[in-house]
């Protein structure tokens, strides 16, 4: 799948809950299911620090695409990073930074995006981006 | 005894709502809310005296200094300074405490000592390193146990004829322990060290009295004493004040200058270069007023009633633990839940209309020593309801039940 049409199921998803808590208890269960880091990789190196909570983001290029792993010591976090996985996990380089990013408005996490918050999500997907670019400037 | 339906309804921003709730603002150790008077104040000063201060010949010019000075004087009667011009206008606490570590930057030598405490805000470290970095002294840490006290056995051990300055909190903004400064202060007087007292977190609760403390520095911000954002007041001992150079150059602080040499003015101007602000100086004076009419002690009682309602309440939660447990506390509650990020806690709370602070509250050092990534901090101010606490504890409830 592309990333807009995973960008658009995703919507799809979120399109089911009525209130924030329901959004936020989806956001839970994503951060819950989210798939473990290998240890090697949680380490400084990787590690995106931030104010309120520590990510770490690990990506691997296989064949043309680029697998993300990551982990969270904020469950909140971490379910945000499940996101932006699935969307953005198994894709090509260039295929992300092109990629537009409005939908997470539309999912209702516009305020995940204040500066105050940034670790949970501006810095992930600059981060993710940077990976991007480093691997499409290797080719 | 306090009316709090009154004073309530002296703050404008209490009756919003957030999230569609209700707010709750427990964030009051980061910032204050401002009373209508001072809002008023603000618009007032620039709609009827607004002027340069100090040098204009004008009528405009000379209302606006009498203001400004006027202003001055409240805060020298407010800390009962010997002299109006030991009250320095500051940015705030930082500025007041980068200006006087700037200056003993420059008097301190190698073998000198700076001793501060495990338990200061980052503010009172990081200058005191520039001036260490710069002089060759060296940075002293006096230790606290696990309810976040000071160990004062430790510091008599610390304490040498090496200690040039000795700068301790009067109350740690993530603990809410008040420290016991006047004895600091008698001790390090003995060996003959400076003593700057970091009193941001506690002029909110408490009226200093400098010459009964005997400090030699003393410093606070404007906008946690519901002044506006921008202001501080640093309080220096006349012979200190002389000793320091000046901190920035510019208009106001000279007496003659020529390409060869410059002069500096007398105090306070010696260390108030360029043109301060002086609506946000006029207005913490009219900030203070409003305080001291509600009066000290009232607010120290009531909050302590808060403090009181608010552990007991907060420790009715299962797996809640609360870091910082010292005797002599303010009004602040910080916990954790377990096996729980604040963060997650902080944002949830938020949706449910509360306002709390999460994070390491720029004291990494503290977070360090209990071995946390930081924690949920409730701060209560003389505004707060017990009604507002029991909105907390159930939103702390649902953000429990959601993320375990």
């Amino acid at each position: 799948m592309t990333i807009k049409e995973i960008q658009e199921e995703i919507i799809d998803d979120f399109s089911m809950f009525d209130d924030w808590m329901q959004r936020y208890e989806y956001i839970i269960e994503l951060g819950k299911s989210l798939p473990l880091i290998d240890p090697q990789y949680q380490v400084e190196e990787n590690l995106i620090k931030g104010c309120q909570s520590q990510v770490w983001l690990h990506a691997d290029l296989q064949g043309e695409s680029i697998v993300f792993t990551a982990n969270s010591d904020a469950i909140l976090t971490k379910g945000i990073i499940a996101i932006l996985i699935r969307v953005f996990s198994g894709q090509k380089a260039e295929d992300i930074l092109n990629a537009d990013m409005s939908f997470i408005d539309e999912i209702g996490l516009k305020e995940h995006l204040s500066p105050t918050r940034a670790n949970g999500l501006v810095s992930m997907i600059k981060q993710i981006k940077m990976y991007a670019l480093a691997y499409q400037a290797k080719q | 005894m306090l009316d709090i339906k009154a004073i309530r309804q002296d703050f404008p921003i209490l009756t919003q709502t957030v999230n569609g709730k209700p707010l709750v603002y427990f964030d009051n150790a980061a910032t204050a809310q401002k009373p209508r008077v001072v809002e008023e104040a603000i618009v007032k000063y620039y709609e009827t005296i607004n002027a340069n201060i100090h040098r204009g010949v004008h009528t405009l010019s000379q209302l606006a200094t009498d203001a400004y000075e006027e202003a001055r004087k409240k805060v020298q009667t407010h800390m009962n300074a010997k002299h109006d011009y030991e009250v320095l206008f500051t940015a705030g606490t930082t500025f007041g405490i980068n200006l006087v570590a700037s200056g003993f930057g420059s008097l301190l030598k190698a073998g000198d000592e700076v001793l501060i405490s495990a338990m200061e805000h980052h503010s009172n470290i990081v200058p005191w390193q520039f001036a260490c970095e710069r002089s060759g002294a060296t940075l002293k840490v006096i230790p606290m146990n696990q309810n976040g006290e000071l160990i004062m056995e430790e510091f008599d051990k610390l304490l040498t004829p090496n200690t040039k300055v000795v700068a301790v909190t009067h109350i740690s903004n993530a603990l809410g322990t008040i420290n016991p400064i006047k004895e600091i202060i008698e001790k390090a007087h003995k060996v003959g060290a400076a003593v700057l007292i970091d009193g941001a977190q506690a002029t909110p609760h408490i009226k200093p009295d400098v010459q009964d403390l005997d400090c030699d520095f003393y410093v606070f911000s404007g906008h946690k004493v519901c002044g506006p954002t921008g202001t501080g007041v640093l309080y220096g001992k006349e012979e200190w004040l002389n000793k320091l150079p000046p901190y920035q150059g510019g208009g106001e602080m000279i007496k003659t200058v020529t390409f060869e040499k410059t002069t500096y003015a007398c105090l306070p101007h010696k260390f108030e270069a360029g043109t301060p602000n002086i609506a946000g100086g006029i207005v913490l004076g009219v900030a203070l007023d409003y305080l001291n009419e509600v009066g000290f002690d009232n607010i120290a009682a009531y909050e302590h009633e808060l403090l009181e309602y608010g552990t007991k309440r907060l420790s009715e939660i299962e797996g809640l633990k609360i870091i910082g447990t010292a005797k002599e506390k303010t009004s602040v509650i910080s916990f954790n839940l377990e096996g729980i990020h604040p963060y997650d806690v902080g944002v949830i709370v938020d949706k449910l209309g509360v306002a709390v602070r999460t994070g390491h509250h720029c004291t990494q050092p503290i977070m360090d020593f209990f071995g946390i990534p930081g924690t949920i901090r409730a701060s209560f101010s003389f505004y707060n309801t017990k009604e507002e606490i029991d909105v907390l504890v159930e939103a702390v409830k649902k953000a429990q039940m959601m993320l375990a």
